[in-house]
Order: structure tokens, then sequence, then C-alpha cells
């Protein structure tokens, strides 16, 4: 078992014609994921990476079952490629460009959550993988190894960094999803532990945090009185000054919300260790599962 | 991108708020010009991006066109937190019966646009939000409604704000619709004056724009201004790299912000400090890795860098010869410490073999190695919060 995504997940690629989109279109398929068609605009007709490409979604969802999406649109048209994958019925959008006007997302968060039954992951995000069965993301599928963690970043690098690290200590990963370095984004922390919560495979989650928002707080709420797994933390960003935006927009202390401080005394109150460096998520790991 | 005062004030009456009549004086003979013009007092205030202007002395009164002379001859050339003052808005002043606060900014939590209200305008903000919590009232608005009048109406009873409740409200929709026209991540209204005569008027104003939307302002993006910026942070964007400057001593350059962010706090953990943040995006190849050092490496705080460069596909021999390639030009003359997760570390380190280049297996010894080379580390100390 897995969440949200595996072997038997049938994947359309939006933007599939594009430099990143066939490329990555291409990785994908590499690491065994299924990607039964692709979609660009005015392409339509046309065969790319040996799938059918469509001009609208609508389409790809008429010839082909589809259960999710992966969006490689540049940065003016992707909320709207993330709109017209979620009225399609598309259950799971994974929005990987990055640099999207925020009100553009603000709209399409509020738009895509008002649907009810369609999760949107990202927008600036890694995407996600089941190791060995399904990537619908850019992340580098060689450092991945299958196993009983499961794992949410805000982060990429950070994400890869620690999948390699649990994949070397022999731990591996059950599902890895990179949620987004945006200040709004579909899928936040808390609503992939309940995910994890149900899913027989995974033994332990690890959050990688940042400093910035409040979703590191809004987790360990759930955490504390719902999770009945081990959770390990950890928080990027703690030596980052007040205001200052470092790369992700989302990682911007503001007054008082979004310290490290808080962030520390939220997981504290949860019962969820802290590691302070990535090696030390592997060794917190083997002190919750042995 | 942040805006100066006069350029936010001349938005904002593009979409119909009251502003003070004012003009920018780049000297102090164009402020005594501009405040014979207006005939009446001024105030005489820094264009620089950082706020406690007041407090540095960068606001001041003048009641005649020769004290407006004086004072803008104080004010030009005042450093404000290290932000050399280069102009000065030159406006009438505004007689105040009640200063309040409005502004909108994006709250992650709701995830969506929140107006924000205060009786308690002409003082920071953040110094109300943090002692008198409850003095601020906060509404998230539906981004495919907007701001209704009719809601305007309600927040200004509900803030408790006295004056002409229509022009009020009209201000503030006036507001969110000059926030959603622009692109913008925050705009504040601080003070919204009432005057005597009862008009409503923005005295200050502050609006920072989303860099992300600035694609479909043309007419705004050329308001940035690179002489306002700190230059590394300008050359640094010309190679298409994020960075800030920090104020410690060792140069950080990685791929990813999440990456960079972390190998900042390792050097902090060890006794070190960083002197910026770069990060190169994707693709590490010689040439990206050769630019980020000279950007880093122009800084004189730099005593030595640490390149943190994670990548499944990366090639370490790649990253080696950026800096061998820095290094024979003479560009890098002081110690690095390297950590490549990638691909060809063998042949990375045989290209490095003589050089004082240490490539390090995780990035915790790299990053005590470069704290120890620099001097620092004497004062290592575990980050709060260890479990």
């Amino acid at each position: 078992m897995s969440i949200l995504v595996d072997k038997n997940t049938k994947v359309l690629v939006q933007g599939i014609t594009g430099r990143e989109g066939a490329f990555h279109a291409e990785q994908m398929i590499k690491a065994g994921t299924s990607v039964v068609a692709g979609m660009t605009p005015g392409k339509g007709g046309q065969t790319a990476l040996g799938v059918p490409v469509y001009d609208t979604v609508k389409e790809a969802t008429t010839h082909h079952p589809i259960d999710a999406s992966i969006i490689f649109v540049p940065a003016p048209g992707a909320a709207d490629a993330a709109l017209e994958a979620a009225h399609a019925g598309i259950p799971l959008v994974v929005l990987i460009t990055e640099g999207i006007p925020t009100l553009d997302m603000v709209k399409a968060v509020a738009e895509i959550k008002s649907l009810g039954n369609v999760r949107l992951i990202g927008g600036n995000c890694p995407g996600l993988i089941t190791p060995g069965e399904c990537k619908l993301g850019i992340m580098p599928a060689n450092v991945f190894k299958r196993g009983k963690v499961g794992l949410i970043s805000r982060s990429g690098t950070v994400t890869y960094e620690t999948a390699k690290a649990l994949s070397d200590a022999g731990y591996g990963i059950s599902t890895c999803i990179g949620i987004g370095g945006d200040p709004i984004i579909g899928t936040t922390f808390k609503d992939l532990l309940p995910l994890f919560n149900d899913d027989p495979e995974t033994e332990a989650v690890v959050i990688c945090g940042e400093i910035g928002g409040s979703d590191e707080e809004d987790a360990a709420e759930y955490i504390k009185h719902h999770m009945r797994k081990p959770v390990v933390g950890f928080i990027g960003g703690r030596s980052a000054p007040k205001g200052k935006k470092m790369g992700h927009a989302g990682a911007i202390i503001m007054g008082n919300v979004g310290t490290p401080e808080s962030k520390l005394a939220a997981f504290a109150d949860a019962d969820v260790p802290v590691a302070d460096t990535i090696d030390e998520i592997v060794e917190l790991v083997r002190a919750k599962l042995g | 991108m942040n805006l100066h005062e006069y350029q936010a004030k001349e938005l904002l009456a593009r979409y119909g708020i009251p502003v003070p009549p004012g003009k920018v004086a780049y000297t102090a003979d164009e402020a005594k010009q501009i405040a014979t013009e207006y005939g009446d007092t001024v105030v005489i205030k820094a264009q620089v991006h950082t706020g406690g202007r007041g407090k540095a002395g960068g606001v001041k009164l003048a009641k005649t066109p020769e004290e407006a002379r004086e004072k803008a001859s104080q004010i030009l050339g005042l450093n404000i937190k290290g932000f050399v003052t280069r102009k000065v808005l030159v406006a009438k002043a505004v007689d105040i019966a009640k200063e309040y606060y409005a502004g909108l900014i994006l709250d992650r939590v709701t995830q969506r646009v929140v107006l924000m209200l205060s009786k308690e305008g002409g003082v920071d903000i953040e110094e109300v939000a943090a002692a008198r919590p409850y003095a601020i009232i906060k509404h998230p608005i539906d981004p495919h409604r907007g701001l209704r009048p009719f809601e305007a109406r309600e927040l200004v009873k509900k803030a408790g704000l006295e004056g002409n409740l229509n022009k009020l409200a009209s201000t503030l929709v006036q507001l969110y619709n000059a926030y959603v026209g622009i692109d913008a991540s925050t705009a504040e209204i601080n003070p919204l004056v009432i005057t005597p005569s009862g008009d409503v008027v923005a005295a200050d104003a502050k609006i920072v724009l989303d860099d992300n939307a600035l694609y479909r302002h043309p007419d705004l993006s050329t308001l940035r201004e690179v002489d306002a910026e700190h230059p590394l942070e300008v050359e640094a964007s010309n190679y298409g790299f994020s960075y800030v400057k920090l104020d410690g001593w060792i140069g950080v350059i990685g791929n990813g912000a999440g990456l960079v962010m972390y190998t900042l706090d390792l050097v902090n953990r060890v006794g070190g400090k960083a002197a910026n943040f770069l990060d190169i995006g994707g693709g590490a190849k010689a040439d990206v890795v050769y630019n980020a050092l000279k950007v880093v490496l122009k800084d004189p705080d730099v005593k030595g860098v640490f390149i943190n460069i994670f990548g499944g596909i990366t090639r370490a021999d790649e990253v080696a010869k950026g800096v061998i390639r820095a290094m024979d030009e003479g560009i890098l003359t002081k110690p690095v410490a390297m950590r490549v997760a990638g691909t060809a570390e063998e042949e990375a380190k045989a290209l490095l073999k003589g050089r004082p280049i240490y490539m390090y297996p995780t990035s915790i010894e790299a990053a005590k190695a470069i704290v120890s080379m620099t001097g620092g580390g004497a004062s290592a100390h575990p980050t709060a919060g260890a479990q």
C-alpha cells in the first residue's frame, strides 16, 4: 500500500510538449509511472512519448480513464491549467510550476476546494512519489527506495536529502509528497497525515517543515489528538533573519507568526521529536522504529 | 518588490483614494521650489525601502520654503538602516483629526487576502498587534466576490472608526480594487487620516508588489530601482540566482531554497555565521558554480565558502570545475568546503587534488570544516529544541 498514487494510477501530463514537460514525463515513465495521455492546447492530435496529445483536459478524460494530472504549464497559465483539470473531474492534480502569481493561486485554491472532490498538490512543488510504482513529480527517483516511512516536505532538495538518508539507512519511503514552498498551496501537512495514519505500509511519518506560516502548528494539533504512528519533525530556516525572503516566498517570519520557536513548541507539545540535521532525522526514526 | 511611499500614493490615487498633493525632490533646492509652489506647510519624507524613517530623522515638517530647503538638505544623504536617502517626498501637510490604519495582506491560514482595520493608526501596526490584538479587526475576503461596499461599511462600524461612513467604506473598497488591480502582496494606509473637515486622506502608504505577477504589469516593473537594492542582489538576479546578503562571514552556495536555508542553519549550529544566502536553482554546471562564486566573493565580509549541492544527476566534477576556474582566474583566494551528493565524486576528488578545496561526505562535516578554516567554531552550540 501507499497513499495517493500507486502502480495503477493513470496519469495525464499537462504541458507534455514543452521542454520541462517532455523531459520530466520521460523520467516519470522510466520510473514506472503509467502516463496515458498528454495535453497541450493547440497540439491536439499529435503524439508525444508514445501517448496521444489532446487540446483540452476534457477530451483526454473522454478517451482515457485518468486518476491524476501533473502540470508543467508556464506560470501565466498554470492556475488555469489546474482549474481545467479540477473541473474535468480529475481527483488528484499536481502543480509543479513555480512563480505563479499569488492572487491566481488564491482564486484557484478557493475554487478547487469548493468543488470538494479534487486534491491539489502545490504549486511550486516537486510532486509525489511511491517508489517503484508511480512518480508524479520531478524528484530524482534513484534516491528513493521503497519502505515504511511516509515523508512530507515543504522543500525540494531537503526532501531528496531526507529520502536518500532514510533509503540508505534501510527504512525507505512508502510515499513522499513535496507540498511546495509558496504561501498559498493546495495541500498542507495536516491534510496528508490522516492518509498516512490509515496506510498499513507506513509505520512512521517524517515532516520536513520550514519557518513561515503555521502549517507545522496545525500538523502538531492533528498529531496530538489523532495520530497513531510515530512522527519525526524537522524545521528548516531556523537561523533566518525576520522578514527576509530566502527563495521560498512562504518562508518569511511575519510578526510572531512563523517563528521556529512557535513550531518547536507545537511539536514538543505533540511529543514530536525534532531533528537538527538530516542525519538526525534517521536517528530519530531509528529510535521510534528500532 | 517594495515601492516607495510616493509611488504607492500615485497608484492609490489612480484607484480614487485621496492622497495629499506631493512631489519628489532630489535636491534641497527642488524641495524649496515645491514648497514655494504649495505655499503652505509641507512634510519632507525620506524615500527609502525601510521602515522607522520617523525615528531616524527622515521625516520633518517645514513651515516655509526656506525651512523646506534646510530640512531637505538634512534628510538627503541620511543613512537609514543602511539605506542612503537619495530623494525626498515633499507633500502638503495634512490636518489631522483622527488617525486610523487600513491594510490588506495575504493570509496563509485562511488562504485569502485579509483586510485589517484599526482605530490605532499612525503607529507600527505590528506593535499594536502584539500589545492589543483586539484593537485590530480582520476580515478574509472571498476572492471571487471581492469586498462589497456593504461589507466595508459593516467593517468600519465594527472597528469603531468615526467619520463619514460612506467615504471610509469606499476607501476600503478602492484599496482592495487597487490591491487586486496591481497584484500587490501588501497594501497599507497608515495613517488613514480623517481631517477636521471630515475628508478621508491616505497620509502614508506602503505597497509591496507580487514579483510573480510583475510580468503582467510592465508599467509597474519600471518602478524597480536597482540603486535602492543591494548591488550583489542585483548582480545575482541577473544570473538567475536568488541571493540575500546576511551579516556573517561564510559564503554559502547551494541548490534549492530549502537546502540553502538548511545549510545556513548548519553553519550557525557549529558556531559560524553565513554572509549570504545563494540559491543557484536547478542544474549545477561548471559555469553556474563559477558565476555563483563570482557573486559571493565580491562581498568583502566573506572569509571562506561552503558549497552544498544535492542532485541525483548533478555531477560533482562539474561543480569542481567551476571552483577550479574561479581559483585559476584569481577570483577565489579563500578556502572552500564542498559537499556534493551526486555522481562522479571520485573524478571530482581527482581534479581537486593538491588544491585548498576540500570535499566532505556530509553537510555537517563540511560546515564544521569551513567554520574552523575561517577562524570560528569555538562557541559551537546546539540549536534550541534539540531532543
